[in-house]
């Protein structure tokens, strides 16, 4: 992704939609429409035209991607409105969703061609090209260490720490808080895998699910690049969700020493705290 | 959020799910007036949201209703894993010839609800899972398809139920199914679903778990929260919209984001110190925010420092600083803070607090040693 990208903001003239739009256009984001339905018509930041629909958004433009900043009750009818319109990408900011919907729309998504990233996520930035969501642009330089998170403020301190000693990230990629999602660990180490910029991954992961444990097999068999994780919640208490849906320990599984067993054995290094991991990254490289 | 027994029970009934006789009670008087209608033995059963209630002495047979009502009030006054009986559920007590498990749940991997059933039921499902795996037989449901026929009779050919079982067992099957869905829940146990010696299928025990994010839209069960379960300033965060879970130690945190909350969390304790709380403000971090989170931490008695941890990206450094003078003000703080201010505004930020007197750091783990330190 990069400042080529051609992206639409979904729920444009709301609260959030507002102020990320002008955060992102002020990172250099090509935003090429916006859609609120009942608002088309209206001319956002005197450039971006807001539509009533994807579809028409569509008719007159070509879109790559579209973030959705709209509220948990609308969200997954959002997501399915810019998958069944063609976009490729959907990228959804959304915190709150029910979990019964998501199925729902997993389910359908799974039978496109579109790529949900989140709900319940920062989005994704391309440092010095592009920023699609909420991840503050200048807090992180360009580089080459691909990161891959389901966390939001923390993903932004990994981002800071790394460029306190230097680094940069090829792209940062904010999976998400929620226990069913659009996008998994594995999807986003296959791209770094195949992505020549980035010659070495950070992974940021949490208490709940499985999915840290999926990914450390991936990495066994498929991932060659150095991996540095920091799994947050070892003191989290079991059976309390721990403000993100998804993390929460339950039955005994998606405990943070499980996981950080599984990418120890996969060859990938922990760090005890985020600020440890420029320091480990250098040990790798 | 974890729904009762009785609750349960209550709801699989309405959807069509074959229940004991009974009812629920809140004192020994009570037990006495429901036991008098049932005929025969009753189940004076605790009503507490933990396991475990039947090793802890919270699950009793009584042969009558006077009997019933002297468990009662032996129950009501018990205290389990730290949680009060405040009911109990006075069921008709059944024959039973074989237990049975049952339950929907949802499967994160797969990403759509999975309907598991075993032969070995009326024990922990848990350690069935993890001691014979192979008893417990699951099948996915797709969340267009719903439940078909074939999948039940799977699971019934599986757990040796009789044929002239299948069709009773296919509906409540789909019952626990739609009460599931209908009610937006991410568990719906029945534990056992026994068969009577009259040879019918009985929910004996019932559990439901409902999904948080979708309370807002089934109002009439939002109701049935039990406030036992949390504690009060957990409750009061809920209400601000604060994430807030009490932990014992003795360094309150008050932290933007979840994963961040968990990590500053995880570095105390890897430093050497105990948190006595999680705190996730969120995003803006307003004045009132602010303020409502310090009240709700320093309510606790135990904490001796305050950490404060900020990454502003979106929310600016200075705007929590001022947040943070207002809530002093208001709320009185007279314990040691350590404030880690770092992103949008930082500078300005810091300069607001550092007229107000309190310790600020520049790294995270500066700012958790620094605590630790102060605690001590």
């Amino acid at each position: 992704m990069d400042a080529n990208t051609k992206v639409m903001v979904q729920g444009i003239t709301g609260r959030e939609g507002l102020f990320h739009t002008q955060q992102m256009l002020d990172y250099g984001t090509s935003i090429v429409a916006g859609v609120t339905p009942g608002k088309g018509g209206e001319i956002i930041s005197d450039k971006i035209p807001v539509y009533d629909t994807c579809k028409a958004a569509l008719e007159v433009n070509s879109i790559d991607c579209s973030v959705i900043y709209v509220p948990a009750s609308f969200a997954p009818d959002a997501i399915l409105e810019a998958a069944d319109a063609g976009i490729a990408l959907v990228i959804c900011i959304t915190e709150g969703i029910p979990v019964s919907d998501m199925m729902e729309v997993r389910a359908y998504l799974d039978n496109t061609e579109c790529r949900l990233i989140g709900p319940n996520c920062p989005g994704v930035l391309s440092p010095g090209e592009t920023k699609i969501g909420i991840i503050p642009g200048h807090i992180a330089q360009k580089g080459n260490v691909g990161v891959v998170s389901r966390s939001g403020t923390l993903t932004y301190e990994v981002l800071y720490a790394l460029a306190q000693k230097g680094l940069g990230a090829s792209t940062c990629v904010g999976i998400g808080g929620d226990p069913i999602n659009g996008t998994n660990f594995i999807d986003v180490l296959h791209l770094f895998q195949n992505d020549l910029e980035t010659k070495q991954i950070v992974m940021i992961g949490e208490i709940g699910g499985s999915d840290e444990e999926l990914a450390a097999d991936y990495i066994n068999k498929f991932v060659d690049k150095p991996v540095v994780s920091f799994i947050a919640g070892q003191t989290a208490p079991p059976g309390k969700r721990m403000g993100h849906a998804g993390a929460i320990v339950e039955g005994g599984s998606g405990m943070a020493s499980d996981k950080i067993e599984a990418l120890m054995s996969a060859g990938a290094l922990i760090a005890n705290h985020p600020e440890e991991i420029p320091e480990l990254l250098a040990r790798k490289s | 959020m974890k729904l009762h027994e009785y609750q349960s029970k209550r709801l699989f009934a309405k959807y069509g799910i074959p229940i004991p006789k009974g009812d629920v009670a809140s004192t020994a008087a009570e037990a006495v007036t429901v036991a008098a209608k049932i005929d025969g033995n009753v189940v004076v059963k605790a009503q507490v949201l933990v396991g475990g209630r039947g090793k802890a002495g919270g699950v009793k047979i009584a042969e009558d209703k006077a009997a019933a009502g002297t468990c009662a009030e032996k129950i009501l006054g018990m205290e389990i894993s730290g949680l009060p009986v405040r009911k109990v559920l006075i069921d008709e007590a059944v024959d039973i010839d074989t237990e049975i498990y049952l339950g929907i749940t949802n499967d994160r991997i797969a990403k759509c609800p999975v309907i598991m059933a075993s032969a070995a039921g009326g024990i922990d499902i848990e350690e069935v899972a993890v001691d014979a795996p192979e008893k417990i037989v699951k099948e996915h449901i797709h969340p267009f398809l719903g439940l078909k026929n074939y999948q039940t009779r799977n699971m019934a050919v599986a757990i040796k139920l009789p044929e002239r079982l299948w069709k009773q067992f296919d509906d409540i099957c789909q019952s626990l199914h739609n009460v599931y869905t209908t009610s937006d829940a991410t568990l719906a146990e029945i534990n056992p679903l026994v068969v009577t010696k009259v040879g019918d299928l009985l929910a004996v025990d019932g559990k439901m778990v409902l999904d948080e994010n979708a309370l807002d839209r089934q109002g009439d069960l939002e109701q049935l929260r039990d406030s036992d379960l949390e504690t009060v300033e957990e409750n009061e965060a809920r209400r601000h919209g604060l994430s807030y879970v009490a932990l014992d130690g003795d360094i309150g945190c008050m932290v933007n984001g979840a994963g961040l909350a968990m990590g500053t969390m995880d570095i105390i304790k890897h430093f050497g110190g105990e948190p006595a709380n999680f705190l996730d403000i969120g995003g803006g971090a307003s004045a009132e925010k602010v303020a409502a989170a310090l009240r709700i931490i320093l309510k606790d008695g135990r904490v001796k420092v305050l950490l404060i941890n900020i990454f502003g990206g979106i929310t600016r450094c200075d705007e929590v600083a001022k947040g943070v003078v207002y809530a002093i003000d208001e709320v009185g703080v007279d314990v040691p803070m350590v404030v880690r201010l770092v992103g949008t505004n930082e500078k300005e930020g810091r300069e607001l607090l550092s007229s107000a007197k309190l310790s600020t750091a520049s790294s995270l783990a500066d700012a958790a040693k620094k605590a630790i330190a102060l605690a001590a």
